[in-house]
């Protein structure tokens, strides 16, 4: 029996066969998988990458509740086109605190990666309500009952722990103080700077423009915060990636 | 004549099922060899790429293929390629732009691109504006602070009534609501409905006459024609920045209005500003769709 012929061995075993299968998946399983936990340059260390704070996470629950992520990707390739469009391609830290990623597949709408700041709150509110008042092609449904649906921060800190629970570093006194957290980053004229101490580049202020804490408030400041965190102007990319 | 089994001495597997034999078939050679060059062909592709993980980063491969640097590399060729029309268009004269040919032409069309990607989100992706926020059409001849291309280009270096420019354009409508009773706001919306040529209340229209020369003609001007150095709009014609039916003008009147358009120059934006070359090319872009002067 030549040696190419030694397969039928494998073949007319079939318990053999399932051995030999699981041993060639577990190697292509550690050659894959297991480097991303341990590679220095898939785990880029990127300064000023902070978990959400309670209002934004809020926000971002409503992002995924409504379906956002359908349309819209939160993820720019390194390509010219998109990079000259969207700003600096997205850095796998930028969304290490994203469970689950909002990375998307799919772009009805524009990507969102680093759509903070780029518009007026007032903007938001005024797309959110009536998108084709200002994208008279947009195919995106009003989203205006959001304004009108106040939200109390009951379960924030249960969120929260959930969060911490795989690996986000939500500290206890983050969670203990969530409520208030929540509350003031709506209020320019509360006590915000413990907030701003425990979330750096948080922004404070009433997003939607109206009275009370609405899904709008919610939802506008975790846009606004969305790829604002890293500052470029110091960051050096890796080469070899 | 195709041969049979027997003829081509193919061998069986050794089953056998009432005299049915299971012959032992190799498979096509071209099969074979192709799996054979995939596997040569895998092995090169680790060696010439990314591929193989090591200690603290993956094996770089011997052509140095690198996404980040691709798209680096990407962008620096267009800048390099388009470096000298952009020098040019960063220092040109603006009012003698439009007789440079070759370089007002490709103004226009990188100017274009800059306002679908920066603009259009308020403006419009056809620039003709929205009214109910007071966001400006850019395709009229009816400039809040000047339609020449320079003062189009100072416009968006600096903006309107923010913080982050000390040189944006700025002044404010005072709110006529702590100032005026309801009765006398009332009055004004009438003789501004009458100096645009809307239908009005006369009686009301002559009262408000005077109180528009002691409370508006400071910025609008006494006939109402508007005031370009205070961005004040023009209230005679039929373009309206918010709107000029009764309701509109009384919330105009009673709480003021404050534009804010940000100041897009990389000088006052710590990411995604313009160059002095982009500015230059919006504004020779919305110069031309319409109004420019």
């Amino acid at each position: 029996m030549s040696l190419l012929d030694r397969h039928t061995i494998l073949e007319k075993n079939a318990t053999l066969l399932l051995a030999g299968s699981f041993v060639v998946v577990t190697i292509g399983g550690l050659v894959e998988i297991a480097p991303l936990f341990y590679l220095e340059n898939v785990i880029e260390e990127v300064e000023g990458v902070r978990p959400y704070s309670p209002l934004e996470l809020t926000g971002r629950e409503i992002y995924i509740r409504e379906g956002c992520y359908v349309c819209h990707s939160q993820m720019i390739r390194p390509m010219r086109d998109e990079v000259e469009r969207y700003g600096h391609y997205s850095l796998a830290a930028e969304s290490m605190y994203d469970h689950p990623f909002q990375w998307g597949s799919k772009r009805t709408g524009p990507d969102l990666a680093r759509v903070g700041g780029r518009y007026s709150d007032a903007w938001h509110v005024q797309h959110l309500t009536d998108p084709q008042s200002v994208v008279p092609e947009s195919v995106m449904p009003p989203y205006g009952f959001l304004a009108t649906r106040l939200i109390e921060p009951t379960y924030v800190a249960d969120l929260m722990e959930t969060h911490a629970m795989v690996g986000v570093p939500y500290t206890e006194e983050m969670i203990a103080e969530a409520r208030a957290d929540f509350t003031v980053q709506v209020d320019p004229f509360g006590d915000w700077d413990a907030l701003v101490e425990r979330y750096p580049g948080a922004q404070v202020r009433d997003f939607d423009g109206a009275p009370g804490i609405s899904e709008m408030d919610a939802l506008i400041a975790y846009l606004q915060m969305l790829g604002t965190l890293v500052d470029f102007s110091t960051f050096v990319p890796d080469a070899s990636r | 004549m195709t041969k049979t089994p027997e003829q081509k001495e193919i061998g069986t597997t050794g089953h056998s099922w009432d005299g049915i034999e299971e012959l032992n078939n190799p498979l096509p050679r071209w099969w074979v060899w192709i799996l054979y060059a995939t596997i040569v062909w895998g092995i090169g592709y680790t060696i010439a790429y990314p591929a193989w993980p090591m200690i603290s980063g993956a094996t770089p491969g011997l052509l140095g293929y690198s996404t980040r640097a691709n798209v680096a590399a990407d962008i620096a060729a267009v800048e390099a390629a388009n470096a000298e029309l952009m020098d040019q268009l960063a220092t040109v004269d603006l009012a003698s732009l439009p007789e440079n040919e070759s370089l007002h032409s490709f103004a226009i069309n990188g100017g274009a691109a800059v306002f679908r990607a920066n603009c259009s989100q308020c403006h419009g992706s056809g620039a003709a504006g929205v009214q109910a926020s007071g966001y400006p059409s850019l395709l009229d001849d009816d400039w809040l602070w000047g339609g020449t291309i320079d003062e189009i280009a100072y416009t968006v270096t600096n903006g309107i009534r923010n913080e982050q420019s000390p040189d944006a354009r700025w002044t404010q409508m005072p709110a006529f609501g702590e100032m005026l009773s309801g009765e006398e706001i009332g009055q004004l919306v009438a003789h501004v409905q009458a100096i645009s040529g809307q239908d009005h209340d006369a009686t009301l229209a002559a009262a408000g006459a005077p109180l528009f020369l002691d409370n508006c003609s400071a910025c609008h001007g006494e006939a109402g024609e508007g005031n370009r150095d205070m961005g004040a709009p023009r209230l005679t014609d039929a373009i309206w920045l918010y709107g000029g039916d009764a309701d509109t003008l009384t919330e105009t009147i009673t709480n003021a209005r404050f534009g804010v358009m940000p100041a897009w120059s990389e000088e006052w934006r710590s990411a995604g500003g313009l160059s002095a070359a982009e500015v230059n090319a919006v504004a020779a872009y919305v110069h031309q769709l319409g109004g420019g002067e």
